[in-house]
């Protein structure tokens, strides 16, 4: 964790007596809605299709313990008994009453939580690897950094009021977890040819209504220019973006209409003339940063451990677990353990109050006091010794956190759709639950193998579908739910956005069609090797497409 | 009557009236000047220049910054663009004169916003408690000036 010094805890207090006093200049009238609007965004306050909903920030995903118990309190407290983990590893709350909400972040700021720069045309919370500190192909930790840059965006005087919301996203593994490409800013952490440490940095991605991939603007920034480089970018963006219309405001538009060359131009420009300003990473520095996360010991004997291996063989449904819900530590006799939030009649991200309690105590028990949020909606525990895995798995299964979906048709990432989001065009819960209830023989899951299949309730994308192997889109016609269809999207170290199957498909007949694509990969694949994404980027789209619309015309 | 304040929450004397549109402009006198008549501005004069937040700061020429005054323009409440204007004209053009903000986001919930880009004169919108305002630049620490990095040098 990441522990506040007594800096950062006035900073935070600070803005909950602020919040506080614009609360109560809204409600005595003498600051307007519509400015209201703004400062309140800017605090995660939505005002929602029943009530207001809050978002609050998780930096980089990652939660101690003690705040998880706090999220199970404000959840009890404030709103109906839960809260909805979404896919920038924050959470939200979906019924708390305006007046309330300064005591929910006097609340959280007991437990260095805030919801500051959550919503807003902003730089919104800095996102990152779930498997930060502990994955097995990572060059460093990349949570320093995020911290660092998560600091200098917090209460950033010259960027609170930008065309548009801004996301930067930290990778620093082989495997890109952390959908860089689909960012604003995209940073990859890297070795140059000489051994130093640096960025490569990517541009002007995003999801939305014009999904558009990352383009490279960098290939080697050195270690200490990370923050000069970032405020270069958003000057610029600042002040060249667009204004007019609020669909073509993000970055990615401004470096797609400029051009990437001139765009990098004047960064370039601009860059050169701060870069050795007071933004310049000093040596120690980063060091600092990370002596300011807590430390703990791994178990050097976790190794040793023979009961993992005998459960493994006694009990085939733990073992059936092992294989979908862990990844690899980069300690030996450590894994990292995926909690999933995709279980049966569940929407895709939600947690009980109940169940964060008690998650927070398996937490002390098994993984050191910490847990992750990951972008597609799951808990992760990074650091769980093989021992404690046979008890811990026992009760997750007890808290209904067990399913042995991860990676698979059912672990769908699903954004709150029709159910409480005033922009959604159809449901997007009740479709997930449908294809949950579909396809919820594990055995022909693993059969289908990893699969991403990712829905949004509206053309903003909160649920990834552009970035999804299968993507489903709810769009309105004429006041009635349909769903348009995208193929062969990732969000990967090979992202691509997804081709459209063709015109979109009502309500009734939208887990059939799902079904029916899976049903052609599983006749197209060379072989249970051949992922979804492989197949689909090998044969195109025209035996899906010729299947899904001879039957839906049957 | 607009209320002008400067860095500290201290009242400030407007000296620079808007030149009128068929007024000439003065050869030494302080008189506020539009950018589409900048042209008419002479050498060494006292004029102050009003700069819409869609100039190319970086292009501004130089007689522009040897004036005592530029004003931005916010022209509505969430339109930010005049935050980076001012970081240019600080920080690439290294101009050394008075900086005002005028317009819908010179408001008491931006004021500690527009001080830390560098802002010295604040022209607080007409609706705007003056008190408050005041008060809020002569001590009170605020979330936003309690962050660690500085942008300006
Ligand atoms: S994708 Fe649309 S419907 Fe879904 S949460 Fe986002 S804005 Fe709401």
């Amino acid at each position: 964790m990441y522990r506040y010094d007594q800096h950062d805890q006035q900073l935070v207090d600070a803005r909950v007596a602020e919040f506080r006093d614009q609360t109560r200049r809204y409600l005595d009238g003498s600051l307007s809605a519509d400015e209201f609007r703004h400062l309140r965004l800017r605090n995660g306050l939505y005002i929602q299709r029943f009530a207001p909903m809050l978002r609050i920030s998780i930096p980089y995903g990652l939660l101690s313990s003690a705040q998880m118990r706090m999220l199970a309190h404000i959840a009890r407290k404030y709103d109906k008994g839960y809260g909805h983990f979404t896919t920038r590893q924050n959470i939200q709350f979906n019924w708390p009453k305006l007046e309330e909400v300064p005591d929910i972040l006097a609340d959280l700021a007991t437990v260095q939580m805030h919801a500051i720069q959550t919503s807003g045309n902003c730089i919104r919370n800095i996102t990152s690897d779930p498997f930060a500190g502990a994955a097995a192909d990572e060059l460093v930790d990349p949570r320093p950094y995020c911290e660092l840059t998560r600091q200098w965006a917090t209460f950033h005087p010259e960027f609170n009021w930008l065309p548009r919301k801004f996301k930067i996203a930290f990778s620093s593994s082989t495997k890109d977890r952390a959908a860089t490409r689909v960012h604003d800013i995209g940073i990859h952490i890297v070795r140059n040819a000489a051994g130093e440490l640096g960025y490569e940095v990517y541009v002007g991605g995003g999801l939305g209504r014009t999904p558009i991939i990352g383009v490279k603007i960098r290939d080697f920034l050195p270690e200490a220019d990370l923050l000069s480089y970032c405020e270069a970018i958003l000057r610029i963006y600042n002040l060249l973006g667009r204004r007019d219309n609020m669909y073509k405001a993000r970055i990615k538009i401004l470096v797609k209409e400029m051009g990437l060359a001139a765009f990098a131009e004047k960064v370039e420009a601009e860059w050169t003339t701060i870069k050795d300003g007071p933004l310049k990473l000093k040596d120690g520095d980063l060091e600092r940063m990370k002596a300011q996360f807590s430390q703990f010991e791994l178990d050097p004997t976790a190794a040793e451990d023979g009961s993992y291996a005998q459960k493994l063989s006694e009990d085939p449904a733990f073992a059936a677990w092992t294989r979908r819900n862990l990844k690899d530590h980069r300690v030996p006799g450590y894994k990292l353990v995926f909690l999933s939030l995709k279980a049966r009649g569940v929407a895709p991200g939600d947690v009980s109050a109940e169940q964060m309690d008690a998650i927070a105590d398996l937490a002390d028990r098994f993984a050191y006091g910490e847990l992750r949020a990951t972008h597609d909606q799951n808990l992760v525990f990074t650091d769980v010794r093989q021992q404690d895995l046979y008890p811990l798995w026992q009760e997750l299964g007890r808290l209904g956190l067990a399913t042995p979906n991860i990676g698979l048709l059912t672990d769908v990432i699903c954004c709150p759709g029709l159910d409480f989001c005033s922009l959604s065009n159809a449901s997007s819960i009740a479709v997930a639950e449908e294809i949950f209830d579909r396809f919820e023989d594990l055995d022909y899951q693993h059969d289908i193998g990893s699969i991403k299949l990712n829905m949004s309730g509206c053309m903003n994308g909160c649920g990834h579908h552009s970035v999804g192997h299968i993507g489903i889109l709810g769009v309105d016609k004429k006041g009635e739910e349909w769903y348009q269809i995208t193929l062969g999207g990732s969000s990967g170290n090979d992202a691509s956005l997804g081709d459209r199957t063709g015109p979109s498909v009502e309500r009734a007949h939208i887990a059939d069609a799902i079904q029916t694509i899976v049903e052609t990969y599983l006749k197209e694949r060379l072989n249970e090797e051949e992922g979804f994404l492989a197949c689909y980027r090998r044969v195109g789209m025209p035996p899906f497409k010729a299947k899904l619309y001879a039957e839906s015309q049957a | 009557m607009s209320i002008l304040l400067d860095r500290h929450g201290q009242r400030l004397e407007d000296h620079y009236p808007e030149l009128a549109a068929d007024q000439s402009v003065p050869a030494n006198q302080a008189v506020l000047v539009p950018w589409a008549r900048f042209g008419e501005i002479p050498e060494n004069s006292k004029a102050g220049l009003l700069l819409p937040n869609t100039t190319d700061v970086l292009a501004l020429p130089e007689a522009a910054l040897r004036l005592p005054l530029l004003v931005l323009e916010f022209p509505s409440f969430a339109d930010g663009r005049a935050y980076s204007q001012a970081s240019f004209l600080l920080q690439r053009r290294h101009y050394p004169g008075q900086l005002r903000a005028r317009g819908q986001a010179v408001v008491h919930d931006q004021l500690n916003m527009l001080r830390s880009c560098g802002f010295t004169q604040f022209q607080l919108r007409g609706d705007q408690d003056i008190d408050l305002c005041a008060r809020l630049l002569s001590n009170q620490p605020s979330a936003s000036t309690l962050r660690r990095f500085p942008s300006l040098p």
